[in-house]
């Protein structure tokens, strides 16, 4: 069980670093600085990040930034990096044209 | 850690974050929100299509549907200092056959006669509306104060303002059991045992709702069923409505920063075999039958990517329409589950009315006909 507002209050304060406004998601222009504040808002999980930021929301979907943020978070949150679980993975493993999707019964889509 | 408080709300999805918000905004001091999984929303709540709707709804909803609309959506982003992106551009059902039509005929009637404002529209018209669309289309009903938001900014942001508020959460917190003290429903307990205490509990845990509620001699009849989803990359600007079918082939809209997000189904939702249903994971055939359903009525996207699939349970109640209000056979429970696939539309307005119900206030509108306890014997 995990107690939000004694951990935010564990954590302290959000501070202000020199290199907040570092591009940590490429795809949708999420900065660490968003990152790091959004921990203090009490998001404490990659899955309520990527919901609310949208880090790792798009082309590559998290498959550049997703160990970043994770450690971004973690050093947040004060834990080990292995206290914030990976994403889920999700079909299909790379952006595919719907109407490539569209032919998997094996003949073309008209 | 504090485990007693005035109201213990049960499951951190959109009802329960947005009562929590009322309650606190209504001056209630201590509110706790106890949530299973490690997420807030992690349920139905962030993994819908965001629909803001009230065509085709049930009459029995419509009431509280259209009051959030009137009331409570258009202001949300201001509230919660969160960007909900509550768009109100209307929504199209779209139909390729007379049957389509006789069907969305039906339901305009029917939504009419309650006092909402919806209309048939032929094949001309759709195209004026949204010029995206397949010629196949012979009509369409149109509800203009239809609209979409953004399930997910919604959700955590409903969260985030209730947090700032003073409002107490535990995520993985797994609810076992509720328990009578001296005849009125008071404890909750953990899977791990951990007990808490309230003078009010709210049962808002989607399909779980069940499984808890019946710990007091409560049976909420109701089943799960599976949705999926997908997401496209980003797109130019196209359109701002919200697109469904008579058919129900799909539904969806494209979200403010490009994407467009709809939802399908491949036909084997209800024979569903998951061996851990907690994994979540998609069905082989949905996706390319999903892209296909889209592309029948919106053929210019065949060149749009697909980013990412996913999947939600729903809560389907018995008779169609969620059960909200007080358990009369468990005094100091209510709850709130059921929704059936309309829950996060109506959230906001239920929130509200939760909280009102807590304070034994009359709700804005009547919801007698939610009541948990509607269902007789048949014998």
């Amino acid at each position: 069980m995990i107690d939000i507002r004694q951990k935010l209050e564990e954590i302290g304060a959000f501070e202000p670093h020199a290199d907040d406004g570092l591009l940590v998601c490429r795809c949708e222009e999420v900065t660490k600085g968003e990152i790091r504040k959004a921990v203090h808002e009490g998001i404490f999980t990659i899955e309520e990040m990527r919901r609310y930021l949208r880090n790792g929301m798009g082309l590559c979907q998290g498959q550049t930034c997703g160990r970043l943020v994770k450690s971004i978070m973690a050093a947040e949150l004060k834990e080990t990096p292995d206290y914030v679980e990976p994403a889920s993975a999700r079909a299909p493993m790379r952006p595919i044209e719907m109407e490539i999707l569209g032919k998997d019964q094996g003949g073309a889509y008209e | 850690m504090n485990k007693t408080a005035d109201v213990i709300i049960i499951g951190g999805g959109i009802v329960g974050c947005a009562t929590a918000y009322y309650l606190a905004k209504s001056g209630t001091k201590q509110v706790i929100v106890l949530e299973a999984s490690k997420s807030i929303g992690h349920g139905g709540s962030c993994r819908n299509g965001g629909g803001v709707r009230q065509s085709g709804r049930d009459v029995r909803e419509l009431p509280y549907a259209m009051y959030g609309i009137q009331h409570l959506w258009p202001t949300l982003s201001e509230e919660l200092g969160v960007d909900v992106e509550y768009t109100q551009k209307g929504n199209l059902r779209l139909g390729k056959t007379q049957a389509h039509l006789e069907k969305l005929q039906k339901l305009a009637d029917n939504a009419k006669a309650v006092g909402l404002g919806v209309e048939m529209v032929d094949a001309k018209e759709v195209q004026e509306i949204c010029p995206y669309l397949s010629k196949d289309i012979i009509g369409a009903s149109w509800c203009p104060t239809d609209g979409h938001a953004n399930p997910l900014t919604t959700t955590l942001g409903y969260y985030k303002r209730s947090l700032e508020m003073g409002v107490s959460y535990y995520t993985d917190a797994k609810v076992a059991m509720l328990k009578k003290v001296r005849g009125k429903v008071h404890q909750v307990i953990l899977t791990d045992g951990t007990v808490f205490e309230g003078e009010h509990i709210v049962l808002c845990a989607g399909y779980e709702s069940r499984a808890i509620a019946r710990t007091v001699g409560v049976d909420l009849p109701m089943t799960k069923l599976i949705d999926e989803m997908f997401v496209t990359e980003m797109q130019p600007h196209m359109f701002d409505i919200m697109l469904g079918t008579a058919s129900a082939d799909f539904y969806g809209h494209q979200a403010h920063h490009g994407s467009f997000v709809f939802g399908s189904e491949c036909g084997y939702e209800e024979v569903t075999d998951m061996e851990d249903p907690s994994k979540l994971y998609t069905n082989a055939m949905t996706l390319s039958a999903s892209c296909r359903a889209v592309m029948d009525y919106v053929p210019c996207l065949k060149g749009a990517k697909v980013v990412r699939s996913w999947c939600g349970w729903l809560d389907n109640a018995f008779d169609g329409v969620p059960f909200i209000g007080d358990c009369k056979d468990a005094e100091g429970l209510t709850v709130a589950c059921g929704f059936t696939g309309h829950g996060f539309g109506t959230a906001p307005a239920v929130g509200l009315m939760l909280s009102q119900i807590v304070h034994g206030e009359k709700t804005v509108v009547d919801i007698s006909a939610l009541a948990p306890n509607r269902f007789k014997p048949n014998k």
